[in-house]
């Protein structure tokens, strides 16, 4: 069945984008993340503007990661100061993330930037995650046993003034690199279209040594935050959310993240790290050959201030 | 002068008006589309408007008006549009150059009963914006406002990718003389057709010259739900964001109760 998207202003199938939805829903759901690096491409793929595409991708994961955050809220598994200090930094960078957004937009690069960062992000990320997966599925082939948080490292971190008692985590730390972090998930976000647990996560856990039992649901609240703000930035300033879109993607999600969910509990931690970073490098590579590919046509046309 | 003589000089411009007058309005032309407002509703995937006509012809009409070649030209909406081209820089395509395209329409049809050159000569193409090589597309130019040759790189790719999408078109054989005198033609409208007023304009030529020319109009609108949420966005986006962020937030509510496991 065809829709005719009103912002996008391109008919596409309601059940491809249900179907889209609900595999993008699945793997968040199996790697508690919130899916919008598979979205947002996924949306490029099928012929809908990088611009428009990365604005509803936002409230798309706002709703996924709503339905989270209180699920996490209810086992208590959310740190409220922590979520307040990062959201401060958050909203800052979500803000200056929109208005480069809109910057790059008016000079013509904002598909460019976008494919960019895609590129540079994800197969960083992906690498290292792909690489780190294989090293402690080896480890464990071989019977050495993997402490999770590793003693000692990173210690600056802790020299930083600053310092505040985060209750819940149990940690004791300087809010200057946590507020950092807010700013540049946020940043981030409002450019490429994605709510950032996937690289928030590991930062948590590795350079702020926040507990597992805090981490997603903490996670999940700044993500929820900055998407909702970057979405009423987004349609604010560039008018260029669509809310049917949103919508019809949003039902997909929520419903397949519950079947990945259930998914993921059965596969090992280690597996898990290895599949997520493979299938993030795989989204930064096609990206790159996007890039360095010498293009069907070489011309594009936009209308001033349009969408398409 | 005697009132006689005053009299005969009236006449002789009253006659010599009505010699030059007469080619002009021997022929009129009536016209009609087959929808005068086109509604694009959610599910809209194109369609196609008939246009409808026939020269009247009067008793003063020279007998050589046999044939009459005939062509159309649909214009939708104007908007400026920005045509950027890539180069390869640093191992990546990249948007380098780009022209700016002034006031032109959004949506271009041409269409005749047969192949411009051989209605009108190279002279009369230009000077009547016959074909999509002739007809005028503003661009800027450094800080001049012109249009440039046909075959400039930015204009031929832009008539290329708007007829790609079926936006821009140009047809030769799509006017049919049903009888020496009725005429018909088809305007399709693509799927992702641009809403507003557009124009159409019937120019009848014959022995290569114009003849006459009329106008008709149709409006192309957006109804329902749909139009709704494109002109709330454009017009209200800080409510339109405020109202598609708590739906995304109900949407999530409603799943952690639906989905709810314990």
């Amino acid at each position: 069945m065809q829709l005719y998207l009103p912002i996008a202003d391109i008919p596409v199938n309601i059940f491809l984008l249900l179907a889209m939805g609900a595999a993008v829903g699945f793997v968040s759901g199996m790697f508690g993340i919130g899916g919008g690096f598979l979205m947002t491409p996924l949306l490029i793929f099928i012929g809908i503007a990088p611009a428009v595409a990365v604005a509803s991708v936002a409230s798309h994961i706002a709703a996924s990661s709503f339905s989270g955050a209180i699920s996490y809220w209810r086992r208590r598994a959310i740190d409220p100061t922590l979520a307040l200090v990062l959201l401060s930094g958050g909203t800052i960078g979500t803000a200056l993330g929109v208005w480069t957004f809109t910057l790059l937009r008016a000079l013509g690069q904002l598909d460019l930037m976008i494919a960019l960062s895609y590129v540079v992000l994800l197969t960083t990320v992906g690498g290292l995650m792909f690489w780190e997966g294989l090293r402690s599925m080896l480890r464990i082939r071989r019977g050495i046993a993997v402490p999770l948080r590793r003693s000692g490292s990173h210690g600056w971190i802790h020299g930083l003034p600053l310092k505040l008692r985060f209750k819940r985590s149990k940690i004791y730390l300087s809010v200057i690199p946590v507020i950092a972090v807010g700013l540049i998930i946020g940043f981030i976000g409002a450019i490429m279209g994605i709510g950032g647990g996937f690289i928030l996560i590991p930062i948590m856990i590795y350079f702020l040594r926040v507990p597992t039992s805090t981490v997603i649901g903490t996670s999940m609240v700044l993500t929820l935050v900055t998407m909702t703000f970057a979405t009423l930035l987004h349609a604010a300033t560039n008018h260029l959310v669509d809310a049917v879109l949103a919508l019809i993607l949003m039902i997909g999600g929520v419903t397949g993240a519950q079947f990945g969910a259930r998914a993921g509990q059965k596969i090992r931690g280690e597996h898990l790290r290895l599949l997520l970073g493979l299938l993030i490098l795989a989204v930064g590579i096609r990206f790159a050959v996007e890039l360095v590919i010498r293009p069907d046509d070489l011309f594009t046309i936009r209308e001033a201030g349009g969408a398409a | 002068m005697s009132p006689r003589l005053l009299s005969a000089f009236a006449l002789t411009v009253a006659f010599a008006a009505a010699v030059i007058a007469t080619p002009v309005h021997a022929e009129r032309l009536i016209v009609s589309v087959s929808n005068h407002r086109v509604t694009v509703t959610p599910n809209y995937s194109g369609e196609e408007l008939v246009l409808f006509g026939s020269v009247e012809k009067d008793a003063t009409a020279p007998t050589s008006h046999n044939n009459y070649d005939l062509v159309v030209t649909v214009m939708g909406p104007r908007a400026d549009m920005v045509t950027r081209r890539k180069e390869r820089k640093f191992g990546i395509w990249i948007n380098t150059d780009y022209r700016e395209f002034l006031q032109v329409p959004t949506y271009l049809a041409l269409f005749s009963n047969r192949p411009f050159d051989a209605i009108a000569s190279p002279e009369v193409e230009r000077r009547q914006q016959l074909g999509l090589n002739n007809v005028l597309l503003t661009q800027r130019v450094g800080t001049d406002y012109a249009d440039v040759v046909p075959n400039d790189a930015f204009r031929s790719a832009f008539v290329r990718l708007r007829s790609e999408h079926g936006l821009y078109r140009e047809e030769t054989s799509a006017v049919t003389f049903l009888t020496p005198t009725l005429f018909r033609t088809g305007i399709p409208l693509p799927a992702e057709v641009p809403i507003g007023t557009y124009t159409v304009e019937i120019k009848l030529f014959s022995e290569g010259a114009l003849i006459t020319r009329t106008e008709t109009a149709f409006d192309i609108v957006k109804v329902g739900f749909e139009q709704f949420v494109a002109t709330s966005a454009r017009q209200d986006g800080l409510l339109y964001g405020a109202f598609t962020a708590f739906m995304a937030l109900m949407t999530g509510w409603m799943a952690s109760i639906v989905f709810r496991k314990d």
